[in-house]
């Protein structure tokens, strides 16, 4: 099992999945995110998949439950960088993940959390700033 | 060319379900699947893999590539000899689980492949194939 590091930059966390995930990986990225959503009271959580070949039902469950589980924190979630193959093949299985706010990239992911107004505008400039954010 | 032969794999983990994963898509990509029907055979075979996990107490997997004339495929078999499936309507039902699932597994796979047979017995286990087709 491989723990999927989770990068703090400004008040938003970043995974960026480089490995085939086992069952046990999703459950442990899903807890630690939430753990750390906590803690750092980071307000935004961009998820990039763009390495991923395949999400099935198990990880796809795992978007909507950190998505769910930023909200409670008043944190968004954003999932980005999903392969065209992955998306057309999420909807066949019937996966909707309708509550999960998807992006083509990392930038446009990162804009949208901006958007929101969830973060502050200088988020990609605080990359020394691994303090837990006022709140 | 002749196909490659039957290939065998544990399923009795969750790393199991990664490496019947990585089998499907070589095999897939030697049958020269597209891209997209590489990742749904795939995500398919994940799901039904952890099925034969969850449900069915572990069991196995036959992988092989049959012909048809031309064409080319690849062919899964899942193997159990685990409690069998009461109710197989139920089972096939898009959102239902008996366990904690998302009950997307049986009828989402049942739709990313070309043929999908179901045999169960109850109390002597459930074998589920798959089959995907070169276009
Ligand atoms: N190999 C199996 N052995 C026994 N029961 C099974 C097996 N595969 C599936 N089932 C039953 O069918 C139900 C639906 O399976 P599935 O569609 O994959 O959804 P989920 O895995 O989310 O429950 C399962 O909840 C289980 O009751
Ligand atoms: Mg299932």
């Amino acid at each position: 099992m491989e723990r999927i590091p989770i990068l703090k930059i400004g008040d938003v966390l970043l995974v960026s999945i480089q490995i085939d995930l086992q069952d046990r990986d999703v459950l442990a990225l899903q807890e630690d995110l939430s753990e750390q959503i906590c803690d750092t009271g980071a307000r935004g959580v961009v998820i990039d998949i763009s390495a991923v070949d395949i999400v099935d039902s198990f990880i796809g469950r795992m978007f909507a439950t950190i998505a769910s589980t930023s909200r409670l924190f008043d944190a968004t979630t954003v999932v980005v960088g999903m392969r065209p193959a992955v998306a057309i093949t999420l909807v066949e299985l019937g996966l909707t993940l309708g509550n999960v706010r998807t992006a083509l990239n990392l930038e446009k992911g990162l804009a949208i959390l901006r958007q929101i107004g969830g973060t502050r505008s200088d988020v990609l400039g605080r990359a020394d700033d691994d303090q837990p954010v006022d709140r | 060319m002749t196909a490659a032969a039957a290939i065998e794999l544990p399923i009795g983990a969750d790393e199991d379900i990664v490496r019947i994963r990585q089998l499907v898509r070589t095999r897939a990509q030697e049958a020269k699947l597209s891209l997209v029907d590489q990742t749904k055979v795939v995500t398919a075979a994940s799901e039904l893999a952890r099925n034969t996990l969850t449900y069915g107490g572990g069991g196995r997997v036959v992988i092989d590539m049959p012909t048809n004339g031309r064409r080319v495929g690849i062919r899964a078999r899942f193997i159990d000899e685990g409690p069998g499936i009461p109710d197989l309507d139920l089972a096939l039902t898009e959102g239902w689980t008996s366990g904690k699932g998302m009950g997307l597994g049986l009828s989402g796979s049942r739709r990313l492949v070309d043929e999908f047979t179901l045999d169960t017995e109850v109390g002597r286990g459930t074998t589920v194939t798959i089959v995907k087709w070169s276009r």
